[in-house]
């Protein structure tokens, strides 16, 4: 049986993402903008674009996915046991996680922190003014920690109530169990808009945490583990160069730029360092678009979410997103 | 010689359930070596060593002083008090509540036969996860803003997080109060033993109950009078967003508790009817002929029967009602359950947790099981 183990965890997992022609990727069970499925039960979302843009580099096909929402408590398990072959679900990148759970992370693809969401009429500016305050909290990630760090730090006592699922959590909320609602602000962004009177409520502008989301993959798994991470940082790389889902066959065609050339497969081997072809970052940007595009689409200021880039914006533009020198 | 035939007549058997253990034990075994050779080629963390790190996990309510600065373990043991307290309470509430419900539904009043029969067919046939969204949305949206709190009785406040009641303090002069509550205890105990032994020896006993209740309220009661230092309050008072200081029954709580509640004691009360209609109604045509009240029949004939029927029954009610009580964590409530999920996420050694939830229910209810068994043979009816 042991001997069984060890085999099946020295294959290679892209070797197996090939030959069973399809991608298992773990999502959330539904944050809105990050991963969800649409009124047609197709999943759509910025974490669902980066499973795609992987699933077009390597199978040609971003529709080759089979989803496995995952709850909070599973995600790290999932993929470590090998039930997922990637998680793309709204994950804290922590160095437990990183050196004592059996996965990986690849690439930081949202820059998120942890917040306070209150009702505007409580008249609260600053959660350092939650003091006795009742927040409500979804158990099973980094959040409730986060919380009573920033009590103690702050010298300030909170009452928290934790609930199994956003959903009750946020009801708790409405009902006015709880003054506030606490989690990472973009999902704050998007439970916002399933409440019934969003303008209603604000999110206060401190961040008690920091929450760089990265998709991650099992550890011990170098080729696959690569293969993700360039996937996610040829996106960005793309943005950068305005590479996008409409011009990317005009830009490989005709573009001048050695760096896009060499990005686009036209020059140079690139497809070799991942044991992929020349044209999987072409393939990848024809399924999703460039980084930017992507983030539009969940999240851009004709969305109901709006949230803006911020720390999510290009390092030219004075964010944090950064990739790597494809070369 | 009928000894060692017996014993060669065994062998074969004896043999084949010898091999089915070994088997199940070897595979017990392999599992475990295989899960953690795995985890170790995997660079996972496993072992309990963690339990003795500062967890800095909120906890609301706790039944001992509890702070976010305590060791996972001890906040894990926080958790395990809670789902303690809330299947203690749930499993004598539900019993009153299941055992007057049965009673109702065999009652011959048509009105109070037909509402317990509506409960019970309700409750019983809604899962109870319904049920506890249902109760704790009830409880959150009838109760008021805490700056609007509803006032039953003075320093008793209710809103919508929870009903603060003054907090009894005890200082050192109580001693004497519980001494004083001591004694009521033995003498009441003596005079009810004493009132029926005269029963059983004369047919005439005397008020034992009435008196023994007396003595229970009056002697401490007395004691109080003339310590009145020994007992003060704290009254909970309105501060910011809420209340502070006073005793705290959290809405959680109240709605975890309630919908265990109605949810088991719809099934212990279906036991109880079954158990009150096992027995034969000639039983009870004969007490009533023997001049019997009512009362009576209920309390020498019928219920002595019934409880040997039922009780079996209600173990598994039990049972259930503290595997059940891990729902609590869908409504916010920190039981055991919700805090080993927040240990989890901080953690993320999921097989140790999991390992401890299993562990600490099996033994919460292998101690009812055993204690009700042995109930169930000390009523059992013996044959002579």
């Amino acid at each position: 049986m042991l001997a069984v183990a060890t085999t099946a965890m020295a294959a290679g997992m892209l070797e197996k993402v090939q030959k069973n022609g399809s991608l298992i990727l773990g999502v959330s069970e539904g944050v809105t903008g990050f991963s969800a499925p649409d009124s047609q039960g197709r999943w759509v979302g910025f974490d669902v674009d980066m499973g795609r843009a992987v699933a077009a580099a390597v199978l040609k096909n971003p529709e080759a996915i089979t989803f496995v929402p995952l709850a909070s408590k599973q995600k790290i398990v999932a993929v470590s046991s090998g039930q997922v072959d990637l998680v793309s679900r709204t994950t804290t990148w922590t160095m437990k996680r990183d050196c004592k759970q059996g996965v990986d992370f690849t690439a930081v693809v949202f820059y998120d922190g942890q917040g306070f969401m209150v009702k505007k009429s409580l008249g609260v500016k600053s959660a350092k003014e939650l003091a006795g305050a009742s927040v409500a909290v979804v158990s099973g990630t980094t959040s409730e920690l986060n919380v009573a760090d920033f009590a103690r730090l702050n010298h300030i006592k909170l009452e928290t109530v934790v609930f199994d699922s956003k959903k009750e959590a946020f009801n708790a909320y409405s009902a006015g169990r709880c003054d506030a609602f606490t989690t990472d602000v973009s999902q704050l962004a998007s439970l916002r808009t399933s409440a019934a009177d969003p303008q209603n409520h604000i999110i206060l502008p401190e961040l008690i945490s920091k929450e760089p989301l990265a998709p991650y993959v099992r550890h011990g798994d170098n080729q696959w583990k690569d293969l993700v991470t360039w996937v996610l940082y040829g996106l960005i790389e793309a943005e950068e160069k305005g590479i996008t889902q409409a011009n990317v066959l005009q830009m490989k065609a005709s573009s001048t730029d050695p760096v896009v050339r060499r990005m686009l497969g036209v020059s140079g081997d690139i497809g070799s360092f991942i044991n992929l072809d020349n044209d999987w970052l072409v393939r990848a940007i024809q399924a999703v678009g460039n980084y930017g595009e992507i983030y539009n689409r969940a999240f851009g200021p004709a969305t109901m979410l709006d949230i803006p880039r911020g720390r999510n914006a290009l390092w030219l533009d004075g964010g944090l997103l950064y990739a790597m020198p494809i070369r | 010689m009928s000894s060692i035939a017996d014993i060669k007549s065994q062998l074969p058997m004896l043999l084949a359930q010898t091999v089915v253990i070994g088997v199940i034990l070897y595979c017990v075994l392999v599992l475990f070596h295989n899960t953690q050779a795995n985890l170790h080629a995997r660079n996972i963390a496993s072992g309990f060593g963690f339990m003795s790190v500062e967890g800095g996990l909120p906890i609301n309510d706790t039944l001992a002083s509890y702070d976010s600065s305590a060791s996972y373990g001890y906040a894990f043991f926080m958790g395990i008090l809670n789902t303690l307290f809330v299947s203690i309470l749930g499993i004598i509430f539900a019993t009153i509540l299941g055992v007057l419900v049965g009673c109702a539904r065999v009652s011959s009043n048509w009105l109070v036969s037909r509402v317990a029969t509506v409960y019970v067919e309700i409750l019983r046939n809604i899962p109870l996860l319904l049920t506890l969204f249902f109760t704790y949305s009830v409880v959150l949206s009838s109760l008021p803003q805490p700056r609007e709190s509803f006032v039953p009785l003075t320093n008793v406040f209710v809103n919508n997080r929870g009903a603060f009641l003054p907090r009894p303090e005890f200082h050192a002069d109580m001693i004497w109060v519980c001494m004083a509550m001591l004694g009521a205890g033995i003498l009441s105990w003596y005079l009810v033993r004493r009132s029926r032994k005269m029963r059983d020896e004369t047919g005439r006993g005397f008020y034992a109950g009435w008196m023994s209740l007396a003595l229970c309220i009056g002697l401490p009661g007395i004691t109080y009078l003339l310590a009145p230092a020994s007992l003060t309050f704290d009254y909970a008072e309105l501060h910011g967003f809420n209340f502070k200081g006073g005793m705290i029954l959290r809405p959680e709580f109240c709605a975890l508790l309630i919908g265990l509640v109605l949810y088991t004691g719809a099934f212990i009360a279906e036991n109880v009817r079954s158990g009150i209609q096992s027995v034969p109604v000639g039983q009870i045509d004969a007490a009533r002929a023997l001049g019997l009240k009512p009362r009576l029949v209920m309390s020498k004939v019928v219920l002595p029967q019934t409880l040997r029927v039922c009780i079996p029954a209600t173990i598994n009610d039990y049972t259930s009602l503290v595997k059940n009580s891990s729902l609590a964590v869908a409504i916010g409530y920190p039981d055991m359950v919700s805090v080993g999920g927040t240990i989890i996420g901080q953690n993320d050694q999921a097989i140790e947790i999991i390992g401890l939830w299993m562990a600490v229910y099996l033994t919460i209810n292998l101690v009812i099981s055993l204690g009700m068994n042995w109930f169930n043979a000390k009523v059992q009816m013996v044959e002579r």
